[in-house]
């Protein structure tokens, strides 16, 4: 209790310098945290994959399309239970900068698929009753205001031309990382509309999104649809919905590493800051602790004495830092919209948080404490700051 | 009014080791990552800013975003280079090159993880519109033949193509016969064959652009006007170097936008990291202030060896700062352009001006955070300076 009280006194003494270190530390842990925050997100389309749902795409690359009647093809695989296109369309909607993703779809299957996404009865009815209707998720109409039977207007820079679409329903997300800022419309709409404007671009698939009745056999049914189209001209590649996330985070690797570099040299720039707030408050005390020591301390307690009230300043900072990550997180969230749809502060960011925190206070008081309780009674008396 | 001298400054720096290596330390690491992302945002800039030559164009169907989802019909392509502004190379033929673009999937040697590289079908004046392009080892790829030419970013880092080695995309397989050095710009990161070829085995019936060299720059604009206004095309005319800097808009928005925001908040860490420093430097010296005051030395002589103190610290901060940063020219960076959705070499480049600016970060950072120490100091009255030693 004794020694409870006199490292909280210890605290207090310098109250503009702890109160400083504290802002420090909250400031480096509430970075910390929104750069892990935002690592995650990267990862989010891989963690909200399906074991159940496969992605066939053109071997080439992702740009080149598969003709429709592959759809057919597929579903007869064994295993297969349905099978939706899906192609990217790349719409601008008012500015480049506006960014969000657009999907055409075979809207009963793919819905189906995509259980996560909920979608009022009544609103999907009407969207699939509406061949331009369109269903964007809510994440999305918050950032945009856009409201059912709103015309979303976007003009095509994959499939040329103006495309006007009229928002019908708006989906939720059934758990915090599902991507509610997408928009979906039928496939059917785009296909017909190439048919009339550029007829040899009609009757092409981007992906095929395939739902398999058991997750175990997914490398077996790939297999399966790969077989099928060798040696065509449009021979596929098919892969689990989460490698072919994955494959996307691949490609910004470098982009990735560097966030999380950047966000551990915040942890040693607070930690180079802690430490020399500790070995000035050392330097400073070097004749009270001889004084300790003369009394009978042991050396040991004299170090515990630092390192408790370095403990206390860094966890008391990291705290308050990890308070503050949810609100601000949230905020950031609204304001990057759909570049990094899904913002969420997971478990293990907590976690790695509160345990920088903790080594930031421990590792500040090594060699002050060291000095501390090696310092000779001597030599500490007579020690001036 | 008698300066106090700079080495009462450097000294005390000197006495404190530990708190000025830390203090120094701290901020070091903030100018570090302030420099480090505008020397990427340098080397991004400077790779595709350096692929457009001044007096080239580029005509790319209206409102696509890149090469690659651009299509130009083959009636289209041949009006395009049949215009008089456009110059006539040696031969007699027109210094155009119809290209196609694409990309394909292909692993990465170390990691295997597959990514997306641009491969570029080129008419035979291309080689000659881009001069910056020079090759290093094998030949250049025969017109009429399975040959390639590989970009060095390339070569170095995916499977299947060095030189001599093959690969195998759109039903065929593809001899590597040269490498080449492009110089840093973004022709590092692709593939090059003939467009023939090219369109033949991806079964395209349209290219993705037409690349075409001026014959007086000046015209650009009246080219411009009438190609666009041409109702036989849909096309949008664009300067080589304007269009490619729109290609490194989005992502050079990204790094720099992301990178000073951390620099900037990061920064607040090291500058409460002074002002202890600094504030300790005061507490610890009242008697000595006290004493300076009473030798006749001004208040604003104070103010100013302490600012000086802190600005010192900055400097040491900044020089190592620098120090660190300027060892990441040798680090290559890829990863994928979001505009054009393929690869992207580039290598974090150190100017001059990023020099100024991080050593101009670091002493508004010294400034900030020694000023109010630096003024209690300068606040002292000399009897209870004195009498506090």
């Amino acid at each position: 209790m004794q020694f409870l009280k006199l490292i909280l006194r210890n605290t207090l003494r310098h109250k503009l310098r702890t109160g400083l270190t504290l802002l420090g530390l909250v400031i480096a842990v509430l970075s910390f945290g929104l750069l892990q925050t935002v690592v995650d997100a990267w990862y989010a389309g891989a963690d909200a994959a399906s074991p159940n749902r496969l992605v066939t795409r053109n071997s080439i690359s992702l740009v080149f399309p598969m003709p429709l009647h592959y759809r057919d093809k597929i579903r007869a695989v064994d295993g297969v239970q349905s099978v939706a296109a899906a192609n990217w369309f790349g719409g601008i909607y008012q500015d480049p900068k506006k960014f969000f993703p657009q999907f055409a779809i075979d809207a009963v299957p793919y819905l189906a698929m995509y259980p996560e996404y909920r979608v009022p009865e009544d609103e999907l009815r009407a969207f699939l009753r509406d061949r331009k209707g369109a269903i964007v998720g809510r994440k999305l109409s918050q950032s945009y205001g856009f409201q059912v039977g709103d015309v979303l207007p976007l003009t095509g820079a994959i499939y040329p031309g103006n495309w006007s679409f009229t928002v019908r329903a708006i989906y939720d997300g059934a758990e915090a990382k599902t991507d509610t800022a997408q928009m979906f419309f039928h496939w059917d709409y785009l296909n017909e509309t190439m048919k009339v404007r550029i007829p040899r671009r009609a009757d092409q698939v981007g992906v095929f999104v395939v739902r398999i009745a058991d997750a175990a056999r997914s490398a077996a049914v790939s297999q399966a649809i790969d077989a099928l189209f060798r040696n065509s001209s449009a021979e596929t590649l098919t892969e689990t919905e989460k490698a072919f996330q994955l494959g996307f985070v691949a490609m910004t690797e470098a982009i990735v590493v560097g966030i999380r570099i950047v966000s551990f040299v915040v942890i040693f720039i607070i930690l180079a800051v802690m430490a020399n707030t500790m070995a000035m408050t050392a330097r400073e005390r070097l004749s009270e602790y001889a004084t300790l020591k003369a009394l009978g301390f042991s050396p040991a307690y004299v170090a515990a004495l630092i390192l408790g009230e370095s403990l206390a300043i860094a966890l008391l900072g990291g705290g308050l830092g990890i308070a503050c990550t949810f609100p601000v997180a949230a905020w950031f969230g609204t304001q990057t919209g759909a570049i990094l749809p899904v913002l969420e502060v997971g478990p293990l960011t907590l976690a790695m948080q509160l345990a920088s925190a903790f080594v930031v206070g421990a590792a500040a008081a090594v060699l002050p404490g060291r000095r501390a309780a090696r310092v000779r009674i001597v030599d500490g008396l007579r020690a001036i700051g | 009014m008698t300066p106090i001298p700079l080495a009462y400054s450097l000294r005390n720096l000197w006495t404190r080791k530990l708190t000025t290596t830390l203090t120094a330390g701290g901020m070091a690491l903030v100018v570090y990552v302030f420099a480090a992302v505008l020397m990427l945002d340098a080397g991004l800039r400077r790779a595709l800013v350096s692929t457009g030559q001044a007096d080239n164009i580029v005509v790319t169907r209206r409102a696509a975003a890149s090469e690659v989802q651009s299509g130009v019909e083959r009636t289209a392509a041949a009006l395009i280079e049949t215009q008089p502004e456009i110059a006539v190379a040696p031969g007699g033929a027109r210094a155009a090159s119809k290209e196609c673009v694409v990309l394909i999937a292909q692993p990465k040697r170390v990691t295997g993880a597959v990514s997306n590289v641009t491969v570029r079908g080129l008419s035979e004046s291309g080689f000659a519109l881009r001069p910056q392009v020079r090759l290093t080892a094998g030949r250049m790829f025969r017109p009429g033949s399975a040959e390639v030419a590989t970009g060095r970013s390339i070569a170095e880092r995916f499977e299947g193509t060095g030189l001599g080695e093959r690969l195998r995309f759109g039903g065929r397989d593809w001899v590597v016969v040269g490498t080449f050095d492009a110089g840093g710009s973004g022709f590092d990161s692709e593939i090059w064959g003939d467009v023939d070829q090219m369109m033949q085995s991806f079964r395209r019936n349209a290219y993705s652009s037409v690349v075409a060299r001026l014959a007086d720059p000046g015209r650009f604009d009246e080219l411009k006007q009438r190609l666009e206004a041409d109702p036989r095309l849909t096309v949008e005319v664009k300067r080589e170097r304007r269009f490619y800097e729109e290609q490194s808009e989005l992502l050079s928005n990204f790094i720099r936008i992301l990178g000073l925001t951390l620099s900037v908040i990061f920064s607040i860490g090291a500058m409460i990291g002074a002002m202890i420093t600094m504030y300790a430097a005061v507490a610890n010296r009242t008697g000595e202030i006290g004493a300076l005051r009473a030798l006749g030395f001004q208040r604003r002589a104070i103010l100013a060896a302490f600012l000086a103190e802190a600005m010192l610290l900055a400097t040491l901060g900044w020089a190592l700062g620098l120090a660190l940063a300027s060892l990441m020219q040798l680090v290559r960076i890829s990863t994928m352009n979001w505009q054009s959705f393929a690869e992207l070499a580039f290598s974090f480049t150190l100017t001059p001006r990023i020099v100024l600016q991080s050593l101009l970060f670091a002493l508004i950072m010294g400034l900030a955070g020694g000023v109010l120490p630096a003024l209690r100091a300068a606040r002292l009255r000399i009897v209870d300076a004195l009498r506090a030693a």
